[in-house]
């Protein structure tokens, strides 16, 4: 019998992000349109292998996850023992841009959750026509902290646990459990302050909400989709982005904060209508 | 509704084994009705109704009982699926040392989501 491999592969990217070297670890499937995916605040691309996974979807597309810098597999730029990571808006557009760039990726639909569900709102408002199309999965255009952001980087506390504990809620209590765990091992993975550093860009630098109505969806069609019981990106928030710059907002039953991972079937058929719309751009 | 937690949690093998470090009391406030629970090695050892005049626990979580049963609801609206979004919309109060709490998140929280499985029955 022959191996049982997944259709993805893993590859390492040498190139320069931010004036820096940096390895980057790239997953892809599928050919067609460029799909680039950006994972949520602390995690990485393993989230979207139930799209890469997903004949229906990699027959057209060809969809492509990075691990941000600090992140899962890619490394965080030499000299990271001594400075604290914070992901700044500036520095998230122009990391996407230069992977982008870097993978030779031809105006690439571009698709991100939570923190990658904020920043295609930046990408839409400064670079749209790098993009085909842009698609915010728990988007919304701002989230202020609503817990001592400190807790998830000290050394008394396990900063793995503690970010898999903060965000378990976010989950849909009607996800399948290994949905859920698989979301939170992911958590429980990352780095020490990665989560922590990302949401300095989620909950405090990378707040939209003033610059929304420059977003000219004419120049890149903006797709919004959110979990139902996503309380940190709620379905009104999502809602008020779509009112302000005519967006598409679907609100997706069943699912919470992060649905590519959480209960993949299930988003995947909430995701398969948008990517057909896309296709006919 | 506190009633059964001890029973809840201790018979839940994977979450004792998840709270094994645990060695604390914390106390649930359901309008001004207090209940002091102590926990041992992940185990639920004794809850002790109040009113008290000296409590003595770690860390607090205080809301309102309205707050409590629809988070208690075996599938609870949007909104009361977590305490964190109790927290975020400040229907609950999490206050004292919490640094037991945080540090065992996942576990705290499933202890204190436990009723949920007898609201089932």
């Amino acid at each position: 019998m022959s191996p049982r491999y997944e259709p993805i592969t893993g590859r390492y990217l040498n190139c320069t992000l931010l004036g820096e070297s940096h390895r980057l670890y790239v997953e892809e499937a599928g050919q067609g349109i460029p799909l680039l995916c950006l994972h949520t605040a602390g995690a990485d691309g393993r989230q979207f292998r139930g799209l890469m996974n997903d004949e229906r979807i990699t027959k057209s597309f060809r969809i492509i996850a990075f691990d941000m810098p600090w992140h899962g597999k890619s490394s965080p730029p030499a000299g990271w023992q001594d400075r604290e990571y914070q992901l700044t808006s500036r520095d998230y557009v122009d990391l996407i841009v230069g992977v982008a760039d870097a993978l030779e990726l031809d105006r690439p639909v571009t698709m991100g959750c939570s923190i990658g569900g904020r920043i295609v709102l930046h990408l839409a408002h400064e670079k749209p026509e790098r993009f085909r199309a842009l698609i915010g999965l728990e988007t919304a255009a701002f989230t202020a902290p609503y817990y001592d952001l400190s807790w998830l980087n000290r050394p008394d506390v396990h900063g793995g646990m503690v970010s898999a504990g903060v965000v378990s809620g976010l989950v849909a209590p009607t996800a399948p459990s290994e949905g859920r765990w698989e979301t939170l091992w992911h958590y429980m993975q990352s780095g020490p302050g990665v989560f922590k550093g990302d949401l300095h860009f989620y909950m405090i630098d990378g707040d939209i909400r003033a610059r929304l109505d420059k977003i000219d969806i004419k120049r890149c069609p903006l797709f919004l989709l959110t979990g139902e019981y996503d309380y940190s990106c709620t379905a009104e928030g999502t809602l008020e982005v779509a009112k302000r710059t005519g967006a598409t907002a679907t609100i997706m039953k069943d699912l919470g904060h992060f649905p590519m991972s959480e209960n993949p079937e299930k988003f995947n058929g909430y995701l398969l209508p948008v990517l057909d719309k896309i296709r006919a751009l | 509704m506190l009633d059964a937690i001890a029973r809840l949690v201790n018979s839940d093998a994977g979450l004792v084994r998840r709270g094994r470090f645990v060695d604390t009391t914390f106390l649930i406030a359901i309008d001004d009705a207090d209940a002091l629970i102590r926990i041992q090695e992940g185990r639920v050892t004794k809850v002790t109704q109040g009113p008290f005049i000296t409590p003595d626990y770690a860390f607090a979580l205080r809301a309102s009982r309205e707050v409590w049963e629809k988070f208690w609801q075996p599938l609870p609206p949007f909104g009361f699926t977590d305490i964190f979004a109790l927290v975020k919309q400040k229907l609950m109060r999490v206050e004292g040392d919490i640094h037991p709490f945080m540090a065992n998140l996942l576990y705290f929280k499933d202890v204190i989501a436990a009723p949920r499985r007898e609201t089932k029955r």
